[in-house]
């Protein structure tokens, strides 16, 4: 049997776009992604591994060529490469001082934005989403709803939201209903 | 008095409503009509319709008494379909919307003539503690006789039929300062605050904000009405970016750390809502500060024949005429303890009503009030009482006690009361301040609070609107403004317990909504309720939907005057969330239907559905129980995949086993920690069945672990136990094992696992892999490898959970069911079946591989599973090691996981079921165990079971018994491994 | 709800975030195999229910993921502090101070 693979990716909630006068509601496309728990010494050596210097403040985040570095923990850091979709970043030799784990598959995302993009999310997200509280650039994991999800603000009124993949057909329909009262 | 024609007591020039915005809407049946703005009372009273409910336990015919939240007479059922039935709602507060249905509660056969009125004549026969002292044995009594009794007497509303239609939303919220009442205090506040360029959120439980400013005629702010300065002041504010204004939104709710719960009423009052529309919203507020600013409720007064029809509350009256331009009659008494009162009687008579007589209870009234009364020919009484009314179905007159003890007489069609006004302490009590007796002007007020958190106004003592304004300002630390104010009534003093003659002929009632009377309280008293709480208990005071907000002071008053204490000395009952009755559906919100829980489906289970399967839900995923064929039912369908499966292959989808990820030159040495048996001795690409206990010794999780590298373990944990397994695991990392250097990922969704089961397996994949020699000398039973199936990166298992020959192909979850589709393509040609959980449930007990927490129930160590093979001897330490050397766990006699077989081979045990040693002794038989799994095993043609059974390794080959209600059950104790005992069939 | 501080996250975050993990400072002996039955009983089993300050743990489960320590009023449900595991009990002198 052939190396190349013969299998289709399928996204959980591939394509899915919603819109009305306040939120925009989308599927963010496949990405690559890793998940890092490592040492300072760690992070720094992953970071060069794949060109992209990791941020070192709790919340912060850090972007580079489709790369994203979102620090999540003290010693947590979510990756997404949402160019190399297909490309593990999980370096081949083991590192004592880190753990990099790929989970590309394990999550899915959504893109919120619009002038009620943060009253959507405020829906079921306890988490106080005002600029001056969740600045752009800031990430967090918190819960929407029932669901364990990361936040990551991109823009003053767009957030990216990752969730677990089976939990994005809960969290689509639930954002959904929120956006109903998105204007409000 | 100048009258409109269908609205007779309508009064033209009075009030703010549009006349020309009429309204349809009936009650009981007959047709009205009223005004856009009205609320549902109003309405009814510009018809000259007062009576508009029955009482709770007498029955008695009632009015409505005021214009807010706190009526606890008038309430109705408001129906839009059946779905749509809202009981218990105070016209008092509903808002008038074209073609409303209402109707009066409790009430048989019709609102005048009520047959449960004989009640009324009973009366001795309902006192207070009449509950407690009548329905109590014999115990039977309570299905039969004594709760249908009751539910039928307690009339109050019905619940709708059908579910609720609507769509409930929620908001959590933020901001620097919320501000709950939208009166002269709030909004003052409010405006100071947001000139300051704080975030404000201002609500009012009303439909328009400014409180008693609406009321108020005579007020001048600036030397605009006040009603006008509300309005302006509310446009200014919805102006502004950083404010956030909500009406009809009542703050019901005050948590720890300034957590403010909004109820939001958004379609209740629209006569046909946009279906987009929430009916309700919740607002979770976490505000910096809170200024509370509720204001202030009238009290009624205490007096024989205070309940009739027309008897209402002065400030009631004086809202109904102002704002929504309605007399209450034409001729009114009013009954005063307060300035308040002679404000209300003065806009009445202005507006043409006749005003009978002033009853002031008070000796001493201000010379202005007398002489305005005079200049308007009004008749007086100071240091006087009514004694008692008259009318049946609407108050006619009323007989009243001068100061010098002559008897009169008035003819009046309303009665209005002034009692005085009780601060709000609601939400000041919820934010954990206790109240503060003021001796000086007899009331609570608010107490400090442990929160950040103000009470300005009304609801802080004020009875000043230029206190109140200063007031407002200093709290959200503005500047003091000089602001013009003119023509405020003070609504200092009142009257709190009985007015007049301690002794009443009649009933003075103290809490209207559960008929609890003055003489009620007393009887309390004596019969030994010295506590308050005691006394609201045994009355009943207080505990109608209203919540006592009119009688709970009079209730206290009352009280304390008969044990000869102060009113601080009993104290006030517990203020309680919510503050007004709020809707289920307001707290469900968004968290129903699809939207309650998350439903988790595999990235195979369309596949599973496209097929026929049946589902079953385990922790929150939805899993395939069985595939059945043609017309099968479950019992075929599952003997049929498991046959196959030992016969031919199955394929089944495990991929809701929990995996995590544990990485790092500490792994093994973490992995000994957590798992009774050793790791570090492992060869990396073989796998190994481990136990992980609790410090106590006893089975928490269990399952298969593979070793990828010295440094990287592939672990699995059972469905339901992936988070909390993965949570023991971060916890003793974290705080126990600090320096380990390991960490952990969950990667549960990040691979979809396809077991391929039986001798065909091999066959099967093998041409689907690469990278990867999978014959059973290289990859022999309980190995895994990282390779390629269909292209895709994969991490392989030879690993069986059937006792066959078996494989686990984990991929990334997004191939999963494309890789499924291609082994499927290979099995089915070969006689393959897809089999659900039901078959795996089968074939791993015909093989006695347990299922934690269904054969271990937390009680059930490693040996009691006869699993002592998977616990290290010789490791130092692992977590569960010490537990399991405690004398009840080393002990005889414990119970222990056996194999049971049936005598009848075709009776199959519930599971569940008691296992009892003699089926003849007396009842209550000694039970000795119980059974743990049961199924029916085509293979072996007869009923298997696994069961835990008192020193059951000691009884092998013994008879027990499990006694059943029909019938008793012989069974043969046997190990757990019932089909090929000696394994053989897993290395082929 | 309450507003727990996480001193990993430095900020205060809403109590859904968090789950209750027990009380804080029972270290697992390195012997475990040296305690008595009693002392197992007592390391294991007994804890204290006061009416008043409590020492006990809470995860960031739904946040940064650690484990922390907090001094809790059992009455008021007021957090004293909070401090990260590993850090040492605060002294009787230490919750006085806080109580001020
Ligand atoms: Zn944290």
């Amino acid at each position: 049997m052939a190396d190349s693979i013969t299998a289709e990716r399928r996204e959980i909630v591939a394509g899915f776009k919603f819109a009305n006068n306040a939120v925009s509601i989308e599927a963010a496309p496949a990405a690559s992604r890793t998940n890092l728990r490592a040492t300072t010494a760690g992070a720094k050596s992953f970071g060069k591994s794949i060109s992209l210097e990791l941020p070192t403040i709790m919340h912060e985040t850090a972007s580079k060529a489709g790369r994203h570095a979102l620090k999540l923990g003290p010693d947590e850091w979510l990756l997404i490469d949402t160019k190399n979709i297909n490309d593990s970043m999980v370096p081949r030799l083991a590192n004592k001082n880190f753990s990099a784990v790929d989970i590309s598959h394990r999550n899915c995302a959504f893109v919120i934005s619009g002038a009620g993009a943060a009253n959507t999310l405020n829906t079921a997200c306890p988490r106080d989403l005002s600029l001056a509280a969740f600045p752009v650039g800031t990430c967090s994991r918190t819960l929407f709803g029932k669901a364990e999800v990361v936040l990551y603000r991109t823009a003053k009124d767009t957030f990216r939201l990752e969730c677990w993949r089976t939990f994005a057909t809960y969290v689509r329909d639930y954002l959904m209903d929120g956006a109903k009262d998105a204007h409000i | 008095m100048t009258k409109s024609s269908s609205q007779p007591y309508r009064i033209k020039g009075a009030g703010t409503l549009s006349r020309a915005r009429t309204v349809q809407f009936t009650f009981d049946g007959k047709s009205y009509e009223g005004l856009e703005g009205d609320t549902l009372a109003s309405a009814l009273l510009a018809n000259g319709v007062h009576l508009m409910g029955r009482s709770f336990k007498y029955h008695r015919p009632r009015g409505v008494m005021s214009a807010g939240v706190e009526e606890p007479s008038a309430l109705m059922n408001i129906t839009r379909d059946n779905a749509r039935t809202n009981p218990n709602v105070r016209a008092s507060v509903q808002e008038l919307y074209d073609g409303m249905k209402a109707e009066s509660q409790n009430r048989f056969p019709s609102l005048s003539f009520d047959v449960g009125a004989v009640n009324s004549l009973l009366s001795p026969a309902f006192v207070a503690g009449f509950y407690y002292k009548t329905f109590k044995w014999p115990a039977k009594a309570w299905d039969k006789l004594y709760e249908p009794f009751i539910r039928r007497a307690a009339g109050l509303g019905e619940s709708p039929t059908e579910e609720d239609p609507d769509r409930y939303s929620n908001r959590f919220a933020h901001c620097d300062v919320l501000i709950i009442g939208g009166g002269a205090a709030g909004l003052m506040a409010a405006k100071t605050a947001a000139a300051k360029k704080q975030s404000v959120i201002i609500c009012d439980e009303n439909p328009k904000m400014g409180g008693w400013l609406l009321a108020d005629s005579d007020v001048r702010i600036d030397g605009k009405s006040g009603a006008q300065w509300a309005a302006d002041t509310v446009a200014e504010l919805q102006a502004m970016d950083n404010v956030r204004v909500l009406t009809r939104t009542t703050g019901f709710g005050y948590f720890q750390q300034n957590m403010v719960a909004l109820n939001e009423r958004v379609t209740d009052h629209l006569s046909r809502p946009d279906p987009d529309l929430p009916r309700e919203r919740m607002w979770q507020v976490r505000a910096k500060k809170v200024v509370i600013a509720q204001g202030s409720i009238e009290r009624h007064m205490v007096f024989s024949g205070n309940d009739r029809p027309g008897v209402v509350l002065a400030g009631a009256a004086q809202m109904w005429l102002n704002q929504h331009g309605v007399a209450v009659g034409h001729t009114v008494g009013v009954y005063a303890a307060c300035d308040t009162g002679y404000a209300a009687a003065f806009d009445l008579y202005e507006a043409g009503v006749n005003v009978a007589a002033i009853i002031d209870h008070r000796a001493e009234v201000s010379e202005d009030l007398l002489d305005q009364a005079k200049t308007h020919g009004i008749e007086v009484h100071t240091n006087a009482n009514i004694t008692s009314t008259s009318g049946r179905l609407r108050i006619n007159g009323m007989t009243v006690e001068t100061s010098n003890g002559e008897t009169k007489e008035f003819e009046v069609d309303a009665l209005l009361m002034a009692g005085g006004w009780t601060p709000s302490l609601h939400l000041s009590s919820q934010s954990r301040a206790k109240p503060a007796w003021d001796e000086a002007t007899q009331r609570f007020l608010p107490g400090v609070s442990p929160q950040d958190c103000v009470n300005i106004g009304g609801c802080n003592g004020l009875d000043d609107l230029d206190a109140v304004f200063a007031e407002a300002i200093k709290a959200v630390g503005g500047k003091k403004t000089k602001i013009e104010i003119t023509d405020d009534v003070s609504t200092a003093g009142g009257a709190i317990g009985i007015v007049g003659p301690e002794e009443h002929k009649g009933k003075a009632f103290v809490d209207f909504q559960n008929d609890v009377t003055a003489k009620d309280i007393k009887l309390a008293v004596r019969e030994g309720m010295h506590s308050i709480e005691h006394v609201k208990r045994y009355t009943t005071n207080g505990m109608a939907t209203d919540q006592g907000k009119l009688s709970n002071m009079h209730g206290l008053a009352i009280a304390a005057k008969l044990l000869g204490k102060s009113i601080p000395e009993v104290g006030l009952t517990t203020f309680r969330a919510p503050y007004t009755p709020t809707t289920f559906g307001s707290f469900v919100g968004h968290d129903r239907g699809s939207l309650f829980d998350p439903n988790r489906k595999t990235p195979i289970h369309d596949w599973a559905v496209e097929q026929g399967a049946t589902f079953e839900p385990v922790s929150l995923w939805q899993r395939a129980w069985y595939f059945p064929k043609g017309d099968e039912d479950m019992h075929s369908a599952v003997d049929r995949e498991c046959q196959t499966v030992r016969k031919a292959a199955g394929v089944f989808d495990a991929s809701t086993l929990g995996k995590i990820e544990v990485v790092g030159p500490d792994a093994a040495a973490f992995m000994d920690k957590m798992y009774t048996n050793g790791w570090s001795k492992l060869k990396a690409g073989r796998a190994k069945y481990g136990i992980m206990c609790r410090e106590d010794g006893f089975i928490y999780d269990d399952g298969v672990v593979g070793k990828l590298s010295d440094t990287r373990f592939h672990v699995t944990t059972t469905t339901g136990g992936a988070p909390r397994v993965l949570n023991h695991m971060e916890d003793y990392l974290q705080t126990e094992f600090p320096d380990m250097q390991v960490w952990l990922t969950s990667t549960t969704e990040q691979w979809a696992t396809i077991a391929v089961q039986g001798p065909k397996a091999r066959e099967i994949i093998e041409p689907l892999v690469s990278g990867a020699n999978i014959s059973d000398e290289k990859f022999p039973h309980m190995s895994v490898i990282e390779c390629k199936v269909c292209g895709v990166p994969a991490r392989l298992f030879r690993i069986s959970f059937t006792g066959e020959l078996g494989f686990e192909i984990n991929v990334p979850a997004g191939y999963g069911r494309a890789v499924w589709e291609a082994v499927w393509d290979r099995a089915e040609p070969m006689g393959a079946c897809a089999y659900g959980t039901e078959a795996m449930h089968v074939l791993r007990a015909e093989k006695g591989y347990i299922i934690v927490g269904q054969d271990t129930d937390g009680t059930v160590t490693p040996h009691d599973a006869d699993l002592s093979w998977a616990v290290a001897k010789s490791k130092p330490d692992y977590v569960g090691k010490r537990g399991l050397q405690r004398p009840d766990l080393v002990a005889d006699g414990r119970r222990q996981l056996v194999g049971l077989k049936t005598k009848d081979p075709n009776k199959v045990l519930e599971e569940g079921a008691q296992i009892v040693r003699d089926p003849e002794q007396a009842i209550p038989m000694k039970m000795i165990g119980f059974v743990t799994s049961s199924y029916w095993s085509g293979t072996l043609g007869q009923s298997i079971a696994m069961a835990v059974v008192e020193d059951g390794f000691n009884m092998m080959g013994k008879s027990l018994y499990v006694p059943m209600p029909d019938e008793t059950i012989e069974v043969e104790v046997t190990g757990t491994v019932f089909y090929d005992p000696k394994g053989e069939k897993l290395n082929g | 709800m309450l507003l727990i501080h996480c001193p990993y996250c430095e900020d205060d975050r809403p109590e859904l975030e968090f789950s209750h993990a027990g009380q804080a400072h029972i270290v697992r002996p390195t012997d475990m195999d040296g305690l008595s039955d009693e002392e197992f009983e007592a390391m294991f089993f007994i804890r204290d229910n006061p009416k008043g300050i409590i020492l006990e743990r809470w995860r960031h489960s739904m946040g940064c993921g650690r484990f922390l320590n907090a001094v809790r009023h059992t009455v008021t449900d007021k957090f004293l502090k909070t401090y990260k595991a590993g850090q040492p009990r605060p002294t009787d002198k230490d919750i006085e101070d806080l109580l001020k």
